[in-house]
């Protein structure tokens, strides 16, 4: 089954008297349970791509579907219930709430959610050991590695078990050994809870994890192609 | 719906306020300057209103009072009541009543060997009378009635002064009988008094009831009744038995219909502590709005940030109006305190004898009594958690309309 379709997505902006195509035609699926790369230079749609499924942005044309819900016909308030419930987020930078810990930044999409305390103390803490962080529970941001905020930032979009995972360029601030073992982690949730992972980026390493690599340029897609997942050892 | 539990709100909100802790400090001072202002000087224009009124309700004198329906158009002895009857004495004994008597009030003529004044004279019975209106305190020569029938007269210094007399002296005081007849009586000077307000010491001289009773052939009738309370402000909650008890022949009437000018004086300070605490508020406002624009403009990316995760525009507005409600909070907190802690000590009384003279024009006396009301207080604080709330509606409201997407570029 599709987790996501997107069809004759379109979108452009207005920069200055320029008028900029996002999204030109757009129109793909996502199988439920698949490690999606969309690839590009900048420029290239994918960002806005990710940003149109996961109801951040509204495409000028088009349809989405995510699961069952048909993002394109939902209101502000209907779209934020969406993203709290079926999708997880991890961005570039600014990931986390600088006066919360770790701990509360997992936590607070529970809190809006309304799980009980008790549930939410112990995921959180199970979750934060899942990406390695037991023990930095209670740090702030300030006080972890860009790494470790990004791990952070990855418990709290799968503490709530989404059904789909987007994440914009989330090594971009991560060195290497850091990066590599995010996308250990991203397949490793993957393959063990069956999250699906759309993964907009311009870094080749990051795109070697993927099962389905999208390419774009201008606004297009201009190669699909699957291609064989590294198997990560638990 | 997904809002974020009241806890976690409150949480955020807090940690939030601290972020920047100069700029919450110094609006924290600011509150609390300003609510101390609302209040303190609330305190003081009270003070000076309950001194003006307590002053006006004292040359009354009384908060209620019973009369004959012609009097106050004509007070003259023609107009006078019969003594309380059985009925009324049952009803003066209720407990909101902290003391009446009943006297004789006429205006007279008093004469000494230099001058010749016009006067008012009560009769009055003097063991009552000082639990209304006259305080027996204030006689600073000789003494004061010592009953009903006592036949010495107790003038103000004032009055001593301008008939050039003295303790001991006679002077003769003249009125008119019911047949309008010259009633004509020497009175020896066995007390001068000294009131608050100079004005009273030249209007009001003292004689036993029963003695002008018999000067200007009352029987046992009487000008007034005269009642009074712990709280003239709360006249009207007991003023209605007694008027029903004193029957539809004579009229009774609350303190600010016997002085309409006085009734009005309270009505126009309620207004004017609204006023005043409005705008102070006011000029609050700028700096309440300016911390959370600023506020709410530093966390852009944040707020962009918490949208992106699901928390509706409707749950980032009360977010950021649970900050502004705690900063509220906190310097009114703040406020209260520095408000009673700077009134009490003063509630002594604050020396304005410098400007007495002045004062006393307005008829409040040299000592201002600051006078802390629970509803002041109140009113005070209610209109800055309100009208602090409507003002933060604005940025809180720029704050949820942001469009997650824009609000996360935000450089």
């Amino acid at each position: 089954m599709s987790s996501i379709v997107c069809k004759d997505l379109c979108k452009t902006f207005q920069q200055g008297e320029e008028i900029i195509t996002g999204l030109d035609h757009v129109s793909i699926e996502i199988d439920a349970g698949d490690f999606v790369c969309l690839s590009g230079p900048s420029g290239s749609g994918k960002t806005t791509l990710l940003n149109a499924m996961g109801g951040l942005d509204t495409p000028d044309s088009g349809r989405i579907r995510v699961g069952n819900t048909q993002v394109d016909e939902l209101g502000k308030g209907p779209l934020a219930d969406m993203r709290l419930h079926k999708i997880g987020f991890v961005f570039q930078a600014y990931n986390l709430i600088p006066v919360l810990t770790a701990r509360e930044n997992v936590e607070f999409v529970m809190q809006v959610r309304g799980e009980p305390a008790q549930e939410r103390s112990q995921r959180s803490h199970q979750i934060l050991k899942e990406v390695g962080l037991e023990g930095m529970e209670d740090r702030r941001p300030a006080q972890l590695s860009g790494g470790q905020q990004q791990r952070v930032a990855v418990a709290r979009a799968i503490v709530s078990k989404p059904t789909l995972v987007l994440a914009d360029e989330p090594t971009a601030n991560l060195d290497s050994v850091t990066a590599g073992q995010l996308m250990d982690l991203f397949v490793e949730l993957n393959q063990n809870h069956n999250i699906t992972f759309v993964i907009a980026t311009h870094d080749t390493r990051v795109m070697a994890y993927a099962r389905r690599l999208i390419k774009m340029r201008d606004g297009k897609i201009i190669s699909d192609e699957k291609q064989q997942q590294p198997q990560i050892e638990d | 719906m997904n809002i974020l539990p009241l806890k976690a709100m409150f949480m955020l909100a807090w940690r939030n306020l601290w972020r920047n802790h100069r700029r919450t400090t110094i609006m924290l001072a600011a509150i609390t300057v300003g609510v101390w202002a609302m209040i303190f000087m609330t305190a003081l224009m009270r003070g000076m209103v309950d001194d003006m009124l307590l002053n006006g309700i004292r040359s009354l004198p009384g908060e209620v009072q019973i009369h004959h329906p012609a009097y106050r158009d004509d007070p003259s002895i023609n107009n006078s009541i019969a003594a309380p009857d059985e009925e009324l004495l049952k009803a003066l004994q209720i407990p909101q009543v902290t003391a009446w008597t009943s006297r004789v009030r006429v205006p007279a003529v008093i004469s000494s060997e230099r001058d010749t004044r016009g006067v008012v004279l009560l009769g009055i019975e003097p063991d009552s009378e000082v639990q209304v209106s006259f305080d027996a305190d204030t006689i600073y020569e000789g003494r004061f009635l010592e009953d009903s029938s006592d036949r010495g007269l107790v003038i103000g210094a004032k009055m001593a002064d301008h008939l050039e007399t003295d303790l001991g002296k006679r002077v003769v005081v003249m009125s008119q009988d019911p047949d309008n007849n010259i009633a004509d009586r020497g009175f020896r000077i066995v007390g001068i008094y000294k009131a608050k307000l100079a004005s009273l010491e030249e209007t009001y001289i003292y004689a036993g009831r029963d003695t002008v009773q018999k000067l200007l052939k009352l029987g046992d009738n009487v000008s007034e009744i005269a009642i009074t309370s712990e709280d003239y402000r709360n006249v009207d909650n007991w003023y209605p038995r007694i008027k029903q008890a004193a029957g539809e022949g004579v009229e009774t009437l609350p303190w600010y219909e016997v002085d309409t000018y006085l009734g009005s004086m309270l009505a126009m300070m309620d207004g004017f502590v609204l006023v005043w605490i409005i705008i102070v508020f006011l000029a609050l406002s700028f700096g309440l709005v300016n911390t959370l624009v600023m506020a709410v403009f530093e966390r852009v990316r944040e707020i962009g940030l918490m949208q992106a995760l699901g928390m509706r525009p409707s749950t980032i507005l009360y977010q950021i109006l649970m900050e502004s409600l705690l900063l509220l909070l906190i310097g009114l907190l703040l406020g209260n305190i520095l408000a009673v802690g700077t009134v009490i000590p003063l509630q002594a009384g604050i020396d304005i004898s410098i400007v007495a003279e002045g004062m006393e024009m307005m008829g409040t006396s040299s000592m201002l009594y600051p006078a802390l009301k629970l509803n002041d207080m109140i009113m005070a604080n209610v209109i800055v958690i309100v009208l602090g709330l409507l003002t933060s509606i604005l940025p809180a409201w720029r704050a949820a309309s942001y469009d997650p997407i824009e609000a996360l570029n935000k450089t």
